[in-house]
């Protein structure tokens, strides 16, 4: 067989990496926000559950994550009777976007705290309320501190959706793991794969930058 | 007549086991411009980051107006103040860090309207046009659009008193404003305040090692020591006159370093 052949199925596979890649890290990015501010929170619950979150996903394999999500969680609704079958996507998209999100949480509680503390004083002064102060004056600084580590977790994520190949997802992986088995051709599958993966992380990690330029582009200003 | 707008009533600060402020009793009256001289760990700053909210107090009540600042009524007794009290407190004050502390992410306009529209809740072109009329009173009309990494230290802390006049506070609190200046710079700065200090109505507190501007703008200088008001009077009792020792030797120290 032609190496050409392999390009249709594992373009449609392609395809599966680029949307469990985009939505899970979108997801991710959300939770991270979510969580990262929870755990600056005041408030004990708040905190608390967040600090559990991080530490209990940041704490597991991905793979296992991903699993239990799949396999053992129908089974467990299924005992308490709630139906907690999801399609293998979203297993897929939720496994990663929980994953990348408890590392992210961490960056973003690490970079509103890195905001210097005179920035907290001036806005106490001119007497923002703590709602306003977060939206208005430390999150505009902190994003362009956190964009560089999320550009570094977005493309961990990207080849991270490998993993989901396991719970039956037509992902890239999974089509190449498809091609060898029939062809038995696993040098030229695997240097497409590989090669494929590496064009999507380019892709992604320009991506990331302009966007990293949009958020920071009051720092460039003048310069 | 006497109508003071701060009253510091026997106030205690500490950090830890260093007092800062050990019982003070402070006064400052409506429209007067009083400076706050003494070595530096005397409580000068901590004086004015107590007014701010900044810092709490650990006994004693500072009095706003005829209002408690960090405490307030509750059935005829004084009982820690809730943040809702504090932010209506804040309205009075505005407050001019030694750092600026503007705001680097907005431009020199946004960093002046940015807390009347969002605090205030003022009109934009409202907030716009009190916010050119500052920057025509600082002389910095032509830099409304740049960043603050774009100015000097100068111009930032011109746009810091103009921040905090933004919001028309009765009392404006100047914490070191030129001490991180490069010395060129401590001129156009000192310019701005001496203009507010005409202003009739508004009242001000001052901390600096600017001996001769203190001197100039006001009504009254205080010499703090150990958490203390040492010695206090007229620019002119304390530069010429002094009658503590501790006060003769700061101001000796202060005024010819090289001796």
């Amino acid at each position: 067989m032609e190496w050409t052949s392999y390009l249709a199925p594992l373009s449609q596979g392609a395809w599966v990496t680029v949307q469990l890649t985009v939505y899970s890290t979108i997801l991710g990015g959300l939770l991270s926000f979510l969580f990262g501010l929870g755990k600056l929170s005041h408030n004990p619950l708040v905190k608390g559950f967040s600090v559990a979150y991080i530490e209990v996903f940041r704490g597991t394999s991905l793979l296992v994550q991903l699993f239990w999500i799949y396999f053992a969680l129908p089974l467990v609704g299924q005992a308490i009777g709630i139906d907690l079958r999801f399609p293998p996507v979203v297993a897929g998209v939720v496994a990663l976007a929980l994953n990348i999100g408890a590392y992210g949480a961490e960056v973003v509680r690490g970079a509103v705290q890195a905001v210097p503390k005179e920035q907290y004083e001036a806005a106490t002064a001119l007497n923002f309320t703590s709602r306003k102060r977060l939206w208005r004056i430390t999150l505009p600084q902190a994003i362009p501190e956190m964009m560089p580590t999320f550009g570094n977790l977005a493309v961990q994520n990207l080849k991270d959706t490998a993993l989901v190949s396991l719970i039956s997802l037509g992902d890239m992986a999974f089509r190449a793991e498809q091609i060898r088995n029939f062809t038995q051709d696993s040098v030229t599958v695997y240097t497409l794969v590989l090669l494929m993966y590496f064009g999507m992380a380019l892709v992604l990690t320009a991506f990331m930058k302009l966007l990293e330029r949009y958020v920071g582009r009051w720092r460039a200003a003048g310069r | 007549m006497s109508d003071p707008i701060i009253k510091f009533d026997k106030v205690v600060k500490r950090f830890g086991d260093h007092v800062v402020l050990d019982e003070l009793d402070f006064e400052v009256q409506r429209g007067e411009k009083v400076t706050i001289i003494g070595p530096s760990g005397s409580g000068k700053s901590t004086v004015l980051r107590i007014l701010m909210t900044l810092e709490k107090i650990n006994g004693g009540v500072v009095y706003v107006g005829d209002q408690p600042l960090w405490h307030q009524w509750r059935r005829e007794e004084l009982v820690p103040a809730s943040e809702q009290h504090l932010r209506q407190m804040r309205n009075q004050l505005g407050m001019v860090f030694q750092q600026f502390n503007l705001f680097p992410h907005m431009t020199v306009l946004r960093n002046l309207t940015e807390a009347p529209i969002q605090v205030l809740g003022v009109s934009k072109a409202e907030a716009r046009q009190r916010a050119m009329e500052l920057l025509e009173m600082v002389g910095l009309t032509d830099q409304a659009a740049k960043y603050p990494h774009q100015l000097s230290g100068g111009q930032q802390q011109r746009v810091g008193i103009a921040r905090a006049l933004a919001m028309r506070p009765k009392i404006m609190l100047f914490d070191e404003p030129t001490s991180a200046l490069d010395p060129e710079l401590v001129g156009e700065v000192l310019n701005v305040i001496r203009t507010l200090a005409d202003e009739h109505d508004l009242t001000m507190l001052l901390v600096t090692h600017e001996m001769h501007f203190a001197r100039q703008v006001s009504d009254r200088i205080c010499f703090f020591d150990k958490g203390r008001i040492k010695e206090q009077g007229t620019p002119e009792e304390i530069f010429t006159a002094p009658k503590e020792e501790r006060t003769q030797a700061f101001l000796k120290a202060v005024l010819d370093p090289d001796d």
